[in-house]
């Protein structure tokens, strides 16, 4: 099986050791990955601050790369929820029609990671071992754009040695909310601060999700505060076996 | 952060400003409440707790997703037939013995108001669930008139004798607690030896509000619902103060916003099941009056209806926001809102606070004030989960947002906003994948100075400084992930692509 990873512009720049985990799982699993180096943003951090003529152009941009690929996978639940709900209307207002069909014709054969792994690979286990325990934050977008439901709890299930805590008031919001961090950083600050009382509640050694930007907003704070858990991505949780077990970049 | 101040009362406190076209910024707004610990934890607190029951109502009703589709599916059939349903209206109630007033502004429905009370010599009034009026301003223009205006739902009077501004669409002192009502009952109804015994408080509550009810001739009424088939009213409370409002005196008004009319009156069946689980975490209202014009020697002789538009005619026109108008002010999006649950709702310098108030108010303002309000949200969907009516709130906000971007490049001054250039940089970088390896390359540069030796940013200038205030940031590391591959498929002997 073939598969195109749209790696998204903040885990190329800032998070390359999620890249490198989803390329590991997803060879070990058997898919010929291909990474199209075109490839930039996906209009999110544009969209949601108002910027729509740009957030439209990066959205033709990834039509244009991807309209061939066998199917997209996306280690980022947030840039899937802005091709599912921001495009439709971006490509209806703005788009040529040749264009426009291609994204329908696309949209079915994009995929979190999650999503690739339970329903295009149809698995639950694969394969991996990471011996701790650890926290599970279900970001809002995989939560109640993707509906991902409890897909990435039964992959993190079958992992060997896996200790999973959910924090209490698991569905609120961290507060990152992108450019809302830095235009509300006093009410950010105050959501996060709620948040991490759950987060730390659990006891756990790491803390994962199916996105970084959560992840960078709670593991910012918890290095702020000098504390020891860590943020991991749900990709180098999976990626790690007995053979090759995870290690930390930093 | 978190912060400990001293607990003041509430009488005067932070003075709210709840008119949308001086209120400062949401963020600016924000911060002196996000210092109040005690206010803080009241929201937290009271939202929590109808939250709850809210959830374990929704969940007990198996059907739960069909009456929620059914409710929305009634308010966009409204929508679309608007102009026929409120004509409809207009008949039944005029026949009904009622009178009907089309007010175009807040300003057209304040002086049909203030008219209607000159010629009953009004010196007194009393108001019960009008929030329509806090949104035309409407104290202010009757204390100019010398007309005294007297709440009498118990939280709005709690909130006016404490000089203070409602901060929930239902519960509109919720960031109040009882031994804060005590201090103000105590102080404003001179009884020094009052307690904080829920049952004390409200005894002193009835007994000052009874002397109103018996000896005021005019009332003012906001209402849940216009009935176009019949020309009634529906107003939905809890505590049987509306029903004394809109029974004992000799003259009514009511205002309503024209988007609140439902066709028939078996609409109330969904529209009830609804609003009141959603609301209150209630199966049903304590009290529903519904009247419907005038009943010769029972109850109001003289009733008025002022309908009102405020700008509801512009949002019904545009597509997207459209939606907005298909609010039943459950509230629901404000007790599930993490944002509203930080800051209350004085932050929203509107009496429409939280999500729907976020989409709302800078419509009814023409997007000319209030601008802060559609990014005061981490756009989290929570508010849609929720929404007994469908409305798609984070869709409405990014709409909202577009707009006021859209204003910002017709303004030269504004391109010069950090955040404005960012995005137009970053635009920039991603439209090709070798400027963005060149921004990316640039920005581990420019970055490097202000990393640690423990490999993280502790400090930023700037907007990097919004982050940095709370969180810190990992240094960028030396390779990014395109560079790995690059490597990777050099070593494996494969052509980069």
């Amino acid at each position: 099986m073939r598969a195109s990873l749209f790696i998204t512009c903040y885990n190329d720049t800032l998070f390359p050791e999620t890249g490198r985990a989803v390329v590991r799982l997803l060879e070990r699993l058997g898919v010929e990955l291909d990474f199209h180096t075109a490839q930039t943003c996906c209009g999110q951090m544009h969209a949601n601050t108002g910027f729509r003529a740009e957030a439209f152009s990066q959205a033709k941009r990834f039509v244009r790369i991807y309209r061939d690929a066998e199917s997209v996978v996306i280690p980022s639940s947030s840039c899937v929820a802005m091709m599912r709900d921001q495009y439709p209307g971006l490509f209806a207002e703005l788009g040529a029609e040749s264009l426009r069909n291609d994204f329908h014709a696309l949209l079915p054969r994009v995929y979190e990671l999650s999503e690739f792994l339970n329903d295009r690979l149809g698995l639950e286990d694969v394969g991996a071992f990471f011996p701790h325990r650890v926290a599970y934050h279900a970001s809002c977008h995989g939560l109640r754009s993707l509906h991902v439901g409890d897909r990435p709890i039964r992959l993190l299930n079958k992992v060997r040695g896996f200790d999973l805590a959910l924090p209490a008031n698991l569905d609120r919001c961290c507060g990152f909310g992108g450019t809302f961090s830095i235009k509300n950083a006093e009410v950010s600050s105050a959501m996060l601060e709620a948040k991490l009382a759950d987060v730390l509640a659990t006891g756990a050694e790491y803390f994962t999700a199916l996105d970084n930007s959560c992840l960078m907003h709670l593991g910012g704070a918890l290095h702020r505060q000098n504390n020891p858990m860590r943020a991991i991505h749900i990709a180098e949780i999976l990626a790690s076996t007995a053979d090759h077990p995870y290690e930390a970049t930093t | 952060m978190n912060t400990v101040v001293e607990e003041r009362p509430t009488t005067g406190r932070h003075a709210p400003v709840m008119d949308p076209a001086i209120a400062p910024s949401f963020p600016v707004a924000a911060l002196p409440i996000l210092q109040d610990t005690q206010l803080r934890k009241n929201v937290a607190h009271a939202t929590d707790v109808i939250q709850s029951k809210r959830n374990h109502l929704v969940a007990e009703k198996k059907d739960w997703q069909e009456l929620r589709n059914s409710a929305s599916a009634m308010r966009a059939h409204v929508l679309a037939n608007l102009g026929k349903y409120l004509e409809q209206f207009e008949a039944n109630c005029t026949a009904a013995g009622g009178t009907v007033h089309w007010a175009r502004d807040a300003a057209e429905a304040r002086a049909v108001i203030l008219n209607i009370l000159r010629e009953e010599k009004a010196a007194e009034v009393i108001k019960i669930k009008a929030m329509t009026s806090a949104e035309i301003q409407l104290n202010p223009a009757l204390e100019t008139a010398g007309i005294a205006a007297i709440e009498t739902d118990l939280a709005e009077l709690i909130l006016q004798l404490g000089e203070d501004e409602p901060s929930h669409i239902v519960v509109p002192a919720l960031h109040v607690n009882r031994r804060q009502v005590r201090e103000i009952f105590a102080q404003r109804m001179g009884l020094s030896e009052l307690s904080d015994d829920p049952k004390a408080l409200t005894t002193a509550a009835r007994s000052y509000l009874r002397s109103k009810f018996l000896s005021v001739p005019t009332a003012i009424s906001g209402a849940n619902f216009l009935i176009a088939e019949s020309g009634s009213v529906a107003i939905v409370e809890s505590e049987g103060n509306g029903r004394m409002c809109l029974t004992l005196p000799q003259t009514l008004i009511t205002l309503a916003g024209i988007e609140k009319v439902l066709p028939r009156f078996t609409d109330l069946e969904v529209m009830l099941q609804v609003l009141a689980r959603s609301a209150t975490g209630e199966r049903m209202n304590p009290y529903t009056s519904l009247w419907s014009g005038i009943t010769p020697g029972d109850g109001p002789q003289r009733f008025h209806v002022v309908l009102l538009d405020n700008g509801r005619s512009e949002i019904l026109a545009r597509k997207v926001e459209r939606q907005t108008l298909q609010c039943i002010r459950c509230a629901a999006c404000l007790n599930a809102c993490p944002v509203y649950r930080q800051t209350g709702g004085h932050a929203y310098g509107s009496p429409y606070a939280g999500p729907i108030g976020a989409i709302l108010t800078p419509q009814l303002q023409h997007m000319r004030h209030a601008q802060s309000l559609p990014y005061a949200s981490s756009l989290c969907a929570a508010c849609y989960e929720v929404c007994p009516v469908k409305i798609n709130i984070p869709e409405v906000l990014i709409e909202l947002r577009a707009q006021v971007t859209d204003q910002q490049r017709t303004r030269v001054r504004e391109w010069l906003d950090p955040m404005f250039l960012g995005m137009k940089a970053a635009n920039f970088a991603f439209g090709s994948a070798w400027r963005f390896r060149l921004a990316q390359r640039f920005g581990r540069i420019a970055l490097r100075g202000f990393t640690g030796e423990d490999g993280w940013i502790h400090k930023l200038p700037s907007l990097g400084a919004k982050w940095t205030q709370s969180r810190d940031l990992r240094g960028l590391p030396q390779q990014t992930f395109r560079e790995w591959w690059a490597t990777r498929d050099r070593s494996a002997g494969k052509e980069a692509k």
